[in-house]
């Protein structure tokens, strides 16, 4: 048998050496566990590696192989988990000290999906408490750090989803993405990853941020390999109420289907001041690249993207506030040493337990849906949020996807942005309104900065448009090396 | 003027049950005020007659059948229980004259 | 104390337990009485991650017991999400309704001693109920959530209740009301009907409603007349007194039959509600309205008009009839089987069928010693005269301890009435030449004697004589 090089391996070719018995589940698990040994001390992916059990579902799908039976789509392909996934039996804080030790007695809809078809979960990926926040500086156990330059912030809230699949820790990930935490540490990391349209990929046991937000969805080296995890994840879920239920779209075929005929949309509102001018040059580079795979560009506006980050940080504050309350020390998580009434036992337990940032997003959330304020606050920005979806509704019209950045810079020191929590919130601009809109939308590596960072091109697609971005996504990435590259492993 | 005061902070930080030192007030109030200021361009904003956006699904609520599933195992159901006594979840006495809600 | 001066107005917001087999957001069983936290799921404990998927039986039984009451039923309706902290509530919000709830309007139709009332609703929406929080005397408390999501309809009246016996015969009307439409068990001893009571004074012959006192935590009939009782004298003496009453909630004390206000500010709430994010917009379209209003049974208040009207009851046996579902239909059943006239038949129910039983809701059980077909022929047989009523009595006795049919114990022991003209007429003749003086005395002017001689008679014949025939023979042979 040969020995698996994991190091930039593609899902596709690592389940096709399983199903052809090329190598085994365990043996590429071993390899990935022994890079995680190696490397991530330095990176911080892992808040928990599940060596054992891996060990133990790879030695399953071996068997399924060996008795000729299907071992799925996923055969025996390592993946990661961000901590915001329940997962039965093993340890889930979604990166929060509040909810140290807790093991849940359920599995999440999708990581028993990615189970089922044979893929191997490592372990769980740090990321910022409850999602909540852009550089994962926010985890309450330790920062993950940006594979390409160990100085600079991953991006997040699923940093360590990015940071993982960038340095091959595992063959792909999932995360979740309420206001851009997939796409932005994406992009950050020089990796692929899509939030499909709300609704299409369940968030049954995703602990909630801010549930008419919150976007589970993969992130891959590879456009491909997105759309291979998302057609595994994706699909109705009658566990999560606003699942859809229509069926399933061939997102792998999307990518090699070429965009003959498709048009493109520029909205204007993404290429403003305040850009760093290596990733205007970039984008605008891609989307030329996009314009001469033959699809026609069409410049559009969507007028109240400047209202975006506002509105989402009203409604995403206001349903954490309250996706939060039950974090109270009484069924699971910390609980505070000494209570001697209720009233202790909640304020203490939960001024311990939470972070600076679940903090301030459960302050303003319940200011704002304090009786008297609600519709001054909330009850807007819920119709700001239609008129922001009507964008979207009415650009589609004259364009099939638009091309954006993800994010206005490079990936950033860490520390650098950190004690301006506004700042932070306004780097979220190209993001958030997609998500706002449920709208799917990818972002795949387009460059390099000169100091080799990567950065991000932002695909948006109609609601359930995910194969109309592939088949952009596949073709720009067909023409280009960026996903070729590797950042060098961490000595 | 300022958008918000200390004390209306330790107003909100009580209703959400949140125990903040006079440090995190002072600083939460400052984060705050600049945040509120930029959240408020959204008033600028004529909303008019458009519908609140409550969900970005367009489809009614689901039901499902009545049908009861086993219960999770009572081990399971206090396993993570930061105490318990016998197959009870434990917390401090509670003075009966909240019983809030209903 | 001067309570005659005011006028009390009271609006009750009443929670039931809905009769569904699994919870209102999840599927684990809604079952009473077993191992704490024996009945939980991720979804009703709370867990990280837990989403709610909601229950179809829940809002059908919701939609009938709207259509029942003449409620609008909202063709689109929305959940939203109403924030407290307390430890049998596992999210840290209910999911309730608020601003778009499922039935509005509409109406309880109900007799308080006979005389029609009628209270009007301002809303029924839907609920899931906390845990329950047990206290004990270790100086913790202790939470159980196997009640936690078990679907609640909370019932708002407008504020057309004017005095304690009043808003518990609502109360009553209520649980009959739902236990008819069998979308609930009623059960007060579980907790399946538990109320809040809205109750502020003003004077007799004013408008202008007085400062309410929210009363909280009561649990059965008689707690509701207590504590409505105990508040319209708790704010008579404030306003006599010309102080003022204070807007706030008071936690209602069966124990010591007192109410202590729940102000403080540890306290401090602001529901902050939000439309549900979990759930989308809820639709009940009009075909399901339809084959509710189709599904609807007899309701309580028509029932007793029939009785009343159709059949002639009085209004006290009506009353007592459909008190409880049960025992109406069990009249119900007797009543089609039963020649008797109604009124027959009610007494029967009413001085022996009940007379047998603690709970007239046994009276639904399959193995009831004396189901309503067997009573009905026992009724018909004292009618005809086939057994008299004393005997029907005594067999009545006899059924119900084995569990026998009326027909089945006459026809093997001869136990019925001797109908015989001739046997009949051979003992009066021989009770006739027994008594000469009696005889005298009797045509003398004394007729009284005759039960005298019937009384012979019967006792000769073992009681079994047909009173009729006897009387009309020896009528003849003394005349």
């Amino acid at each position: 048998m040969a020995s698996p090089q994991v190091k930039g391996a593609s899902i596709a070719e690592l389940a096709e050496g399983v199903r052809a018995r090329k190598w085994k589940a365990r043996e590429l698990v071993e390899s990935y566990l022994d890079r995680i040994a190696r490397l991530d001390g330095r990176l911080g992916c892992y808040l928990l590696v599940d060596g054992d059990g891996a060990r133990r579902r790879a030695d399953q799908v071996d068997a399924t192989v060996a008795a000729g039976r299907d071992p799925g789509l996923l055969a025996g392909v390592p993946i990661g988990l961000k901590d915001i996934f329940v997962t039965r039996g093993l340890q889930t804080t979604a990166g929060s000290k509040i909810l140290r030790g807790f093991v849940p007695p359920y599995e999440s809809t999708v990581s028993a999906r990615l189970a089922a078809a044979g893929a191997i979960a490592l372990g769980k990926l740090n990321m910022d408490e409850f999602a909540m926040g852009s550089s994962n500086e926010n985890s309450a156990f330790k920062p993950v750090r940006n594979p390409w330059d160990l100085e600079r912030v991953p991006g997040g809230s699923s940093g360590g989803s990015a940071a993982s699949v960038a340095a091959s820790l595992c063959a792909g990930s999932l995360g979740t993405d309420t206001g851009g935490s997939i796409r932005q540490p994406a992009s950050l990391c020089g990796v692929a990853g899509m939030k499909p349209t709300y609704g299409r990929v369940s968030r049954y046991g995703v602990i909630a941020f801010a549930s008419s937000l919150d976007h589970p969805g993969p992130f891959g080296r590879t456009v491909e390999e997105v759309a291979t995890l998302l057609e595994v994840i994706a699909g109705h879920d009658p566990c999560d109420a606003t699942s859809i239920p229509s069926p399933v779209g061939r997102y792998r075929q999307a990518c090699a289907a070429g965009l003959a005929g498709m048009r493109v949309g520029v909205p204007e509102e993404y290429f403003q001041a305040g850009m760093d001018p290596e990733v205007e040059a970039a984008v605008r580079g891609a989307i030329d690249e996009i314009a001469r795979a033959g699809a026609k560009l069409v410049p559009v506006s969507l007028p109240h993207t400047q209202y975006a980050v506002a509105t989402y940080y009203l409604v995403c504050t206001a349903e954490a506030s309250s996706n939060l309350a039950r974090y109270d020390g009484v069924r699971y998580g910390h609980r505070t040493a000494e209570a001697s009434s209720l009233e202790e036992l909640y304020s203490k337990t939960r001024g311990e337990g939470f972070g600076a940032e679940p903090k301030r997003r459960i302050i303003l959330g319940t200011y704002v849906l304090r009786s008297g304020y609600y519709e001054a606050y909330y009850g807007k920005a819920l119709r700001v949020r239609r008129k922001i979806a009507d964008d979207f509704r009415a650009v589609f019209d004259k364009c099939d996807v638009l091309a954006t950045p993800t994010s206005p810079t490079a990936a950033f020191k860490l520390g650098e942005r950190q004690a301006d929590p506004l700042q932070m919130y306004l780097a979220d601009i190209y993001t958030v309104a997609p998500a706002l809109a449920g709208v799917p939308a990818l972002s795949q590596c387009c460059g390099f900065t000169k100091n080799h960072l990567p950065i991000g091109l932002q695909l948006i697609g109609p609601p359930l448009g995910e194969e109309a971005v592939f088949r952009i996504a596949g073709e720009y990435q067909r023409r280009t090396y960026w996903h070729k590259r590797l950042p060098e492993d961490p000595s | 003027m300022s958008r918000i005061q200390p004390d209306e902070v330790r107003t909100i930080a009580a209703l959400a049950r949140l125990r903040l030192s006079d440090a995190e007030i002072e600083r939460m109030t400052h984060e705050l005020d600049a945040i509120l200021e930029y959240i408020d361009t959204v008033k600028n904003l004529d909303t008019g007659a458009t519908e609140p956006m409550t969900h970005a699904v367009r489809f009614d609520c689901p039901l499902r059948q009545d049908e009861p599933k086993p219960s999770l195992s009572v081990e399971e159901a206090l396993q993570n229980a930061p105490r318990r006594r016998d197959s009870f979840f434990e917390v401090p006495r509670i003075v009966p004259s909240t019983g809030e809600g209903g | 104390m001067s309570v005659d001066r005011y006028e009390a107005v009271i609006g009750l917001e009443v929670h039931v337990h809905l009769a569904s087999r699994s919870k209102i957001f999840s599927s684990s069983s809604t079952a009473f009485g077993k191992e704490p936290n024996s009945c939980t799921d991720p979804v009703c404990l709370g867990l990280p991650g837990a989403l709610p998927v909601l229950n179809r039986a829940v809002v059908d039984a919701a939609v009938r017991l709207g259509l029942a009451v003449g409620s609008h039923i909202r063709p689109r309706c929305r959940f939203a999400r109403k924030h407290y902290f307390y430890p049998d509530l596992p999210k840290g919000f209910q999911i309730s309704q608020y601003e778009e709830p499922l039935c509005e309007g509409g109406a309880v139709e109900f007799r308080v001693a006979g005389e029609a009332r009628r209270v009007r609703l301002t809303r029924i929406h839907l609920e899931d109920d906390a845990g329950k929080n047990i206290h004990d005397d270790s100086g913790v408390s202790f939470v159980d959530f196997n009640r936690a999501g078990v679907p609640l309809v909370e019932i708002v009246s407008e504020p057309d209740i004017r005095s304690a016996e009043e808003a518990a015969e609502y109360m009553r009307a209520l649980r009959t009301l739902v236990r008819t439409l069998g979308i609930s068990d009623g059960n007060m001893e579980e907790g399946s009907l538990r109320c809040d009571a809205n109750v502020s004074l003003r004077l007799h012959g004013t408008e202008k409603l007085g400062t309410k006192a929210e009363m909280k935590n009561i649990n059965s009939f008689k707690h509701v007349r207590e504590a409505v009782e105990h508040e319209i004298r708790r704010q008579a003496a404030v306003l006599d007194r010309g102080e003022a009453v204070v807007q706030e909630t008071r936690l209602w004390d069966p124990e010591r039959g007192l109410s202590q206000s729940m102000r403080s500010k540890e306290h401090a709430h602001d529901y902050r509600y939000f439309p549900e994010p979990d759930l989308p917009p809820l639709a009940v379209d009009q075909d399901w309205i339809e084959r509710a209003q189709r599904s609807l049974p007899e309701l309580p208040e028509n029932r007793y008009r029939r009785y009343t009207d159709a059949l002639g009851l009085s209004a006290q046996d009506a009353g007592v009839l459909c008190s409880e579902r049960e025992i109406a239909d069990y009249f119900d059943v007797a009543s089609k089987a039963c020649a008797a006239p109604a009124k027959k038949l009610a007494n029967w129910i009413i001085n022996e069928v009940l007379a047998r039983i603690d709970d007239p809701r046994r009276l639904a059980a399959v193995d009831l010693p004396v189901p309503p077909v067997a009573l009905a022929e026992l009724v018909d047989l004292v009618e005809k005269g086939t057994l008299s009523g004393k005997l029907g009595k005594d067999i009545f006795g006899r059924m119900w301890q084995e569990k026998r049919r009326a027909g089945e114990i006459v026809a093997s022991e001869s136990v019925a009435v001797v109908s015989d003209v001739g046997l009949i007429e051979e003992i009066c003749k021989k009770i006739v030449a027994a008594y000469p003086d009696e005889v005298v005395r009797y045509r003398g002017g004394q007729s009284k004697l005759l039960g005298f001689f019937v009384g012979k008679v019967m006792k000769e014949m073992g009681g079994k004589a047909n009173p009729k025939t006897a009387n009309e023979i020896l009528l003849r042979l003394l005349g």
